[in-house]
């Protein structure tokens, strides 16, 4: 596996792709760090930009990523290798690839900009490590789509469907919830929805954080209450790794059973 | 060496295979041969285990293979469509498939011999389809491993390099090894092939050398035998 592990990160990191995200995430450190001059609010809007943006990335590499290497998997597998071997050592090269695209991108701009001094450096890795986190759970997602369907077209059209679900369409769903049910005590509800959805729960994270969750109200109160201390971090984090190790079992059953 | 038995597979609605018995037992080269569609690929595939039959068994030296994957350190294979990850370079991926391996390897003597040297640092989506042809060849036949598997090893390879390919074929039956192709260029097969196994509609219609198949069907050569095999079987 480490092998395997190996070739795909080389291969990756000297593609055309990873060399434009870590540009575009450099220079986004940078045009934010310059124009706000202010560390903490570049941390904020950072947050809302990886959030969106690194599971869309992480989807969109992922599945294309599969599709390309289909014959080399098809190689690699008439070599005396488990195929779970394969498997998992692709998507550990592509996820860690793409990790490293993020934190060395936002990290060389923010420790220029003297974040280790700053009192946001424990937001900051958060955020890092949240982004650390999409990352691995939406290449899982994304081989899982791809693993299960041979037409690309249908495996591109559905990442895309399930990273809009996740990041755009749960949120008025749950926002619609909570709407319609506005004279019932939402509060448990409302915590479960985000807890559910990784993007979600990657925000309130950061939010909470961040130390802005009195503009959430209530509810804020509530998640404040969840989250604030280190158990509800833990479990928050223990959920992230859920939406892990979920898909990637699931890569390793469908490899199991599949046709080359 | 090999023993199928009764396999099946179903792609959907579509049988491939519809109950396929070979035995591969002496050395030397078996053509498989069929029409287009006629399951070749997937009956090649299943014994390197990269399709998962239906039903049946298949064992190579008298083990069974199902879902199993070290048996493959005996097996050299020769895929259809040379297709690598295109950031490598060749002598990168020769290394990759080299450490995975862990076996002896003659590459240095097949790459001179299919001139690629001048291609080693060069990344192989940078490569002409016979060219990537090549190094597929190379990356078969330099673990001398046992069994060979290969699925069309002729596609866009110009003629000197189809003649270095025969010459390998001739020392590998030479050294004693069991060799399985399949091919559509007919005068290759006549050629070279010690045995001939036909295979229509996902079953074996004819096993045999090349001499009983053209006395069966009066023809004297391999093309028009197997016209008038696949007119037998439409009639």
């Amino acid at each position: 596996m480490l092998k395997i592990l190996k070739y795909s990160f080389y291969d990756l990191v000297r593609s055309r792709w990873s060399l434009i995200y870590f540009a575009f995430y450099i220079t986004l450190g940078f045009v934010l760090l310059f124009l706000n001059n202010d560390i903490s609010k570049s941390v904020i809007t950072l947050m809302n930009i990886i959030i969106v943006l690194t599971p869309l990335i992480a989807t969109l590499l992922g599945i294309m990523y599969y599709y390309n290497s289909r014959e080399f998997i098809e190689l690699l597998l008439a070599h005396p290798m488990k195929r779970s071997a394969i498997f998992i050592g692709q998507y550990l090269g592509l996820s860690i690839s793409l990790s490293i695209s993020l934190i060395l991108g936002l990290g060389i701009p923010f420790l220029i900009y003297g974040v280790l001094i700053s009192t946001v450096i424990f937001d900051f890795l958060t955020l890092i490590l949240v982004g650390t986190f999409l990352n691995f759970i939406f290449v899982a997602l994304a081989y899982n789509i791809a693993l299960s369907n041979e037409n690309k077209i249908k495996g591109f059209g559905y990442a895309i469907l399930l990273w809009l679900f996740l990041a755009v369409i749960y949120d008025g769903l749950l926002l619609t919830l909570l709407v319609v049910f506005d004279d019932y005590p939402l509060e448990k509800t409302a915590l479960m929805g985000s807890v559910l959805n990784p993007i979600d729960l990657s925000r309130i994270l950061i939010l909470l954080k961040l130390d802005i969750s009195a503009l959430m109200g209530y509810t804020g109160a509530i998640f404040k209450n969840f989250f604030g201390n280190s158990m509800g971090m833990l479990m928050a984090f223990a959920i992230l790794l859920v939406w892990v190790v979920l898909p990637v079992g699931r890569i390793v059953q469908i490899a199991k059973r599949k046709d080359f | 060496m090999i023993k199928i038995e009764n396999i099946h597979k179903k792609f959907g609605k579509v049988e491939v295979l519809k109950g396929v018995d070979l035995h591969i037992g002496t050395p030397g080269i078996h053509a498989i041969l069929g029409p287009n569609g006629s399951g070749k690929t997937t009956l090649i595939k299943s014994i390197l285990g990269l399709v998962i039959p239906d039903k049946g068994s298949i064992k190579i030296n008298g083990n069974n293979i199902s879902h199993q994957w070290k048996y493959r350190k005996n097996i050299d294979y020769l895929p259809q469509i040379a297709q690598f990850p295109n950031n490598l370079k060749v002598s990168e991926l020769l290394n990759l498939i080299k450490d995975l391996r862990n076996q002896n390897t003659r590459d240095q003597d097949l790459i001179k011999l299919f001139e690629l040297t001048p291609f080693l640092n060069k990344k192989l989506g940078h490569l002409s389809g016979g060219t990537r042809q090549k190094v597929n060849i190379v990356l078969a036949f330099m673990c001398d491993s046992p069994l060979m598997i290969l699925d069309e090893p002729t596609t866009g390879l110009d003629p000197l390099s189809t003649i270095h390919l025969k010459e390998l074929l001739k020392t590998a039956t030479k050294n004693g090894k069991t060799i399985l192709i399949t091919s559509h260029i007919m005068s290759f097969v006549e050629e070279n092939a010690d045995e001939i196994v036909f295979l229509m509609d996902g079953k074996i219609y004819f096993k045999g050398s090349t001499a009983t198949l053209k006395k069966n069907t009066g023809m004297n050569n391999l093309e028009a035998a197997i016209a008038e095999l696949l007119k037998e079987n439409h009639a």
